[in-house]
């Protein structure tokens, strides 16, 4: 017998259910973020002023340029995706290389954003942050949880898209054989998603 | 039968040899079956060393005072056997093993739709498993929380907790990828012919099992990253010293929880179903209701996890409401409790093993869903709640329903998978033994309970000396009938056994092939033309 372990599973190919695989996958990225929601929801209803005056320490250009950041990254994932069902590789490598430079982007300003607090002595487990009220610790806390979580999901995310942006290159993914960038693409908007929730919740509110 | 000579010429799923040979042929192999004997000897070393740590527990029982432990070791040994139990055993339990084995079989496919990350599934799985029990060694002791991890003691306990709620969020990613693997296949692979309403009905419960494990598991998953960002990082989310609500914890745990004890019933209830039908030799009685009561249990099972918490401060209107809902669940359970005696009803019974085993599910599954409702119910639940009874009525669920169900499958689908036939009589006895054992070990704690002895102590008032005694040796005697069981089947494994690919009239996909299974199942994928039990 010439079986090995592995070639059964390599013979079968089933975009259909790669793409159901990834949206049930989103499915339960939603509810894992629904629960630090759920939470959020729950101290913002206990501690409405601090909430609404710990947020003004956050920088609302600084979220917005994130914002519009992540916004038209997932607009040239889903070029590249267009691209490729056209054959057309070379528009698809380049929206793909911007959309990871995007990404870069916002971990950059990330960085930086958070940079400033932790200078300020403003971090999960400081003096600082010990010796703030319980509303204002809870939103500091679940700010950096929750924009960190998100921020590991970008990363993942990237990972995902350089993947893909090799495969693309090499010609194995093309336009007959396009499931993964379409799920790193969906993966990616999920990621969107999430920080289109993220946004409004710590930077605007009132 | 005639084409059983040609099956003959092709090596079966445990011999076959591929790239690597041997063990490692195992542990690189991403065919279905081969993971799923791969997460039953896991589970069964798993399972074992849990039904130890219950041994000792209730050896320190026997009399009030300290026998053999401490409080300490009481603790933590209650925590661990419930960790193993709970996420090492029942929640994986019969999805992971007899879905992966039997699940593409039943639909008529060669296998899952995505192999490899079944295969990446298990490794999780043991990876969490490794992690759970170094934090029973490593550290500063075995975490002492009880498997729950009840914020705030879990944040302020210097035991292991941080590693063994690390593991758990792992075995949870796991069970998430196997639902959602069993989700697609079903929805993808399902053979020529076999429609939605042809699936046996382990199918629709591993259906109904993958969406909550897909939807369920992600909460307890943040939850558990929470309670790790808090230990390590001192983010106050659930010490009410810093602001915290450790209520919002037990929610957020529930959430999860409560629906992942339908994780680990429903399967079982399916496997139930396939035994009731073939040992009956007649098509299950009501196919649709019990489809759809499936899928209620599976709904309905996410709106009553308050009922865990009716003494920890909730307003009364949502008390009343989580009772309410509560008592709706018994409503699918009971429909399926229904069908299974009237499927009996003008059957032509065969008495065997696995029947046995599925009439004792029946059985503790009916005395624990009926203490269930003592516990759903607002003003007994208080009177009861944290104490023996508790602990009785779960062990009926987990153990009685989820553990006999799990037997009942091994025996159901043992010649099916090693290709030999294991030895009734034997098989019966140890039944017989495990059954008496388990109530005498179980039922006295309902009275226990009643009369107010409080779970999770190592020592106990003298009046409650007679029914410990009782239930003590009432464990000796579960686990002589549970060695009988298991030496019984690892004996058959060792011997010559039958050629036999449909020892029961089974009407199903998996006896119409050959025992054990070649390695992509069917030589042909079969077109199915008839209903899933199809008995004339």
């Amino acid at each position: 017998m010439e079986n090995t372990t592995t070639h059964h599973a390599d013979l079968h190919r089933d975009d259909t259910a790669a793409k159901i695989g990834m949206w049930l996958f989103i499915f339960t990225e939603i509810l894992l973020f629904g629960g630090m929601f759920i939470v959020y929801s729950v101290y913002r209803f206990r501690n409405p002023v601090a909430f609404h005056l710990a947020h003004e320490e956050l920088s609302i250009p600084i979220g917005l340029l994130n914002t519009v950041i992540l916004l038209v990254s997932s607009a040239t994932v889903a070029i590249s995706i267009s691209a490729i069902q056209k054959s057309d590789k070379k528009v698809a490598l380049i929206s793909l290389m911007i959309t990871l430079l995007l990404a870069l982007t916002f971990l950059v300003n990330k960085y930086f954003e958070w940079g400033a607090k932790f200078e300020h002595g403003m971090y999960p487990g400081s003096e600082l942050m010990k010796n703030l009220g319980h509303g204002d610790m809870l939103f500091f806390s679940l700010y950096f949880f929750m924009t960190g979580l998100h921020a590991v999901h970008i990363i993942v995310g990237m990972v995902l898209l350089s993947v893909s942006l090799y495969k693309v290159n090499n010609g194995a993914i093309n336009s007959g054989r396009y499931a993964l960038l379409e799920n790193s693409g969906l993966y990616w908007h999920l990621v969107d998603l999430i920080w289109i929730f993220l946004f409004p919740l710590f930077y605007l509110i009132h | 039968m005639t084409e059983q000579k040609e099956h003959k010429h092709e090596p079966n799923f445990l011999e076959y040899q591929g790239k690597h040979r041997g063990l490692m042929g195992w542990l690189t192999s991403t065919d279905h079956k081969r993971i799923g004997l791969m997460y039953f000897y896991a589970m069964m070393t798993f399972f074992l060393s849990g039904v130890i740590m219950g041994l000792l527990m209730k050896f320190e029982l026997i009399s009030p005072g300290q026998q053999i432990m401490g409080a300490q070791t009481y603790n933590g040994l209650f925590t661990v056997h419930g960790l193993t139990m709970i996420f090492l055993f029942v929640i994986p339990g019969v999805a992971a093993v007899f879905g992966n084995l039997f699940l593409p079989i039943m639909i008529g496919a060669k296998d899952v739709s995505f192999p490899r990350l079944n295969l990446f599934s298990w490794y999780l799985y043991i990876l969490g498993a490794i992690i759970v029990i170094t934090s029973q060694f490593m550290g500063s002791g075995p975490p002492d929380t009880g498997w729950t991890f009840y914020a705030p003691y879990s944040l302020k306990t210097n035991t292991n907790v941080v590693a063994a709620v690390t593991g758990a969020f792992i075995l949870g990613f796991s069970s998430i990828l196997t639902g959602l693997n069993f989700l697609v296949t079903m929805h993808r692979l399902r053979a020529p012919g076999m429609g939605w309403m042809r699936m046996p009905i382990f199918c629709w419960t591993l259906y109904g099992t993958g969406w909550i494990q897909l939807l369920a598991t992600p909460v307890v998953g943040i939850t558990f990253l929470m309670v790790i960002a808090e230990r390590t990082l001192g983010i106050g989310f659930f010490d009410p010293a810093l602001g915290g609500d450790p209520i919002l914890y037990q929610h957020l745990f529930w959430i999860y929880s409560h629906p992942a004890v339908y994780i680990m019933i429903l399967p079982a209830m399916g496997v139930i179903t396939e035994i009731m039908v073939t040992f009956s030799r007649k098509t299950v009685f009501g196919y649709s209701a019990m489809l759809v009561s499936s899928m209620a249990i599976a709904f309905v099972g996410y709106f009553v996890w308050g009922h865990h918490m009716f003494t920890s401060g909730m307003s009364s209107t949502a008390r009343w409401v989580f009772s309410f809902i509560t008592f709706l669940v018994a409503i699918p359970s009971a429909i399926k409790v229904f069908n299974w005696t009237a499927t009996l009803y003008k059957g032509s019974i065969n008495l065997q093993t696995p029947f046995f085993w599925a009439l004792g599910f029946i059985f503790v599954f009916m005395i624990g869903g009926f203490s269930g409702l003592v516990l759903g119910s607002l003003a007994t639940d208080i009177h009861v709640h944290d104490t023996a009874f508790v602990v009785a009525h779960f062990h009926y669920i987990v153990f009685g329903g989820t553990g006999f169900a799990f037997f009942a499958a091994l025996h159901y689908w043992y010649p099916k998978i090693y290709g030999k036939v294991y030895n009734g009589k034997i098989a019966n006895i140890g039944l017989v033994i495990f059954f008496i054992g388990f109530n005498l070990l179980y039922f006295p704690m309902f009275y226990l309970g009643m009369v107010g002895m409080p779970r999770r102590y190592y020592d106990y008032l003298p009046q409650f000396t007679t029914p410990n005694i009782i239930s003590t040796v009432g464990s000796w005697i579960m686990v002589t009938g549970l060695l009988i069981v298991i030496i019984n089947l690892l004996k058959a494994r060792k011997g010559s056994g039958k050629e036999i690919n449909d020892p029961w009239d089974g009407k199903t996909l998996e006896w119409t092939i050959a025992s054990p299974p070649i390695l992509e199942n069917f030589e042909e994928i079969p077109v199915v033309d008839h209903e899933a039990y199809d008995y004339k």
